[in-house]
């Protein structure tokens, strides 16, 4: 699944973990439940309305706030399949690498792409392509460790290989 | 090249001489947190690992915090699953109703936290040992999980913001003030994944808890950690709680930062955030004429004897507006137990405010003091996002003790001297 194709859903700077997920709901783990509620103080209608596959387009510093898991979670259990920002909120950025919902940093793709766009995104290469207006956008590349912690699925599955090395 | 106190504790915990910002590395930790909310998550993906046994049961801290005393049945059902696994495991350093307090006020309490530490957290607000002279940042659960498993984690090594405050600190301006001001000049990113280096003369006059404040709130500008140097009060502060050998590590005088801010700090006015950010700072003077239904006074920030004794000290012989609910929430049962001996609880009944058992409760919108439609808060808690402390459309202040008590008596945001404090 390195190519990912879907709708765009935006949302502005600074989108905080209580409004991915509020903390009225943090009282399960439950991934489908917790998707019921995904971005609710933000936009109540998202959960009802998002598609699988669809995409979140966001400003600067996105998932800040709580170190809450269920953020990441919540998005992908909603379907999304991935999230692009102008920047990350750290914790965040780990949790969505740690449980797998892949996340591009792109400025310039968060600036110009227009909510409902059909856009094409290849996790390999960081490549994006807005198949509305034809134009592409490069994302950071990850570092290599962190493309060795996402090919090998994840962190738990990481340590599960190193600590069976050992 | 020189090293900052954060790039020696990381190079000391990952077995090496030194470290370069940007560098990846994997440390040892000497402390994994988690709480009832985390944790369960954490529980559910240590498993999937399939070890028999976690790295080193002294150095995981379970605290159920944020919805205990149970709220509801979901949430007795995800503390449960802490219980079990602590008893499973032998876990030591769980804290059960009772015993417990604000993971983050407790755990320095308790000495669990020392200069020099590698403490990793899932909560935003691990941050807070910094104040110790320890490295502290919040994860997720997934890497809570793999940390108890194998006694590591992996990092990114933070560029350093080093911040000066110069001057001596006016009545009424603490830690909460800084931070605040802090934060409201350099917005809820300007730390991004850095580390914020606290110094000069106002904070070495601060009291630990005034630094635990300013520590706890590093995350509310995007930063990875926060961090004072050691000085005598730290190593006052722990004095006797310390059951185990700790190394101080100090800033060299030629350690490279990224950015240096310098602000004169000698009059700084009490500082109030205004929804729904934390940057959206204002000094009191300029807050204008807003009405609160209900002030909190507690949390990881403000949790602590000081911010009680600060409250009272307000709240003297005064009564709380008849339009206002005043909640006081000691951050630990020693703090519950201080306040108590000290006469501060009288005062706060005189004054009619409600006195709660430890929690993060109303502070994430859990419970014990949830907002209504279109309802108002002035707490001193770390977060003013939409939502935070109940309905979407209620609204969150920021502010410290001395604030908070006196807008609770006024029933609009104000300052200690428009009650007659001086």
């Amino acid at each position: 699944m390195s190519q990912l194709k879907g709708k765009v859903w935006r949302f502005g700077n600074d989108v905080d973990t209580d409004l991915i997920i509020p903390a009225r709901y943090l009282n399960t783990s439950e991934p489908k439940e917790l998707a019921l509620h995904c971005m609710e103080d933000a936009d109540p209608t998202f959960a009802g309305k998002v598609q699988p596959g669809d995409i979140i387009v966001a400003g600067k510093n996105f998932g800040c706030g709580s170190s809450r898991e269920h953020a990441p979670i919540a998005i992908k259990a909603a379907g999304v399949s991935c999230v692009i920002a102008a920047s990350f909120a750290r914790i965040f950025y780990r949790n969505a690498i740690n449980i797998g919902l892949p996340i591009l940093e792109s400025p310039e793709a968060s600036s110009t792409i227009a909510e409902g766009h059909e856009i094409q995104v290849n996790l390999s290469n960081g490549q994006i392509t807005d198949l509305t207006t034809g134009q592409t956008y490069q994302a950071a590349p990850f570092p290599p460790f962190m493309q060795e912690l996402i090919q090998s699925g994840g962190l738990i599955e990481y340590v599960k290989k190193k600590m069976n090395m050992q | 090249m020189g090293l900052t106190m954060t790039e020696k504790i990381l190079a000391a915990h990952a077995g090496k001489t030194g470290v370069e910002p940007g560098e990846l590395i994997s440390a040892k930790v000497d402390m994994v947190l988690g709480n009832d909310i985390t944790a369960p998550v954490a529980i559910k993906e240590f498993a999937k690992i399939g070890v028999d046994r976690v790295f080193d049961n002294e150095k995981i801290a379970l605290v159920p915090d944020h919805f205990t005393p149970n709220k509801d049945i979901k949430s007795a059902e995800q503390a449960k699953i802490l219980r079990e696994f602590a008893r499973k495991y032998g876990i030591v350093n769980y804290f059960e109703v009772g015993e417990m307090g604000v993971e983050h006020c407790l755990l320095p309490e308790k000495g669990l936290v020392l200069p020099g530490d590698l403490v990793i957290g899932a909560d935003s607000h691990t941050c807070t040992y910094g104040a110790l002279g320890a490295f502290s940042t919040g994860i997720g659960s997934t890497d809570m999980a793999a940390a108890m498993a194998s006694g590591e984690a992996w990092f990114k090594v933070p560029e350093s913001i080093k911040f000066i405050y110069y001057g001596k600190l006016p009545r009424w301006v603490g830690g909460k003030d800084l931070i605040l001001y802090t934060i409201g000049q350099i917005g809820v990113d300007g730390a991004l994944y850095r580390s914020m280096e606290f110094t000069g003369e106002a904070v070495a006059e601060l009291s630990m808890d005034g630094r635990f404040t300013m520590a706890n709130m590093a995350i509310e500008a995007g930063g990875k950690n926060g961090i004072f140097a050691v000085d005598e009060k730290t190593l006052e502060y722990v004095k006797g709680r310390d059951k185990r050998n700790f190394t101080v590590y100090q800033s060299d005088p030629d350690a490279k930062y990224v950015q240096t801010y310098e602000w004169d700090v000698s009059k700084l006015e009490p500082q109030v955030a205004f929804p729904h950010l934390p940057e959206n700072t204002r000094p009191l003077s300029q807050c204008g004429h807003v009405s609160i239904d209900q002030a909190i006074i507690g949390s990881c920030t403000n949790g602590r004897i000081e911010d009680l004794r600060e409250a009272a000290y307000v709240l003297k012989g005064k009564k709380v507006n008849p339009n206002v609910r005043l909640i006081i929430i000691p951050g630990t049962q020693a703090v519950w137990r201080q306040a108590m001996h000290e006469g501060l609880f009288d005062i706060f009944l005189d004054a009619g405010a409600a006195i709660s058992t430890p929690t993060c409760g109303p502070c994430l919108g859990g419970h014990m003091g949830i907002l209504a439609k279109g309802e108002r808060a002035i707490a001193t808690t770390n977060r003013n996002f939409v939502g935070r402390m109940g309905h979407p459309e209620s609204e969150v202040y920021l502010a410290g003790p001395a604030v908070t008590a006196a807008s609770a008596i006024l029933g609009k945001i104000a300052g200690p001297e428009e009650v007659g404090v001086q």
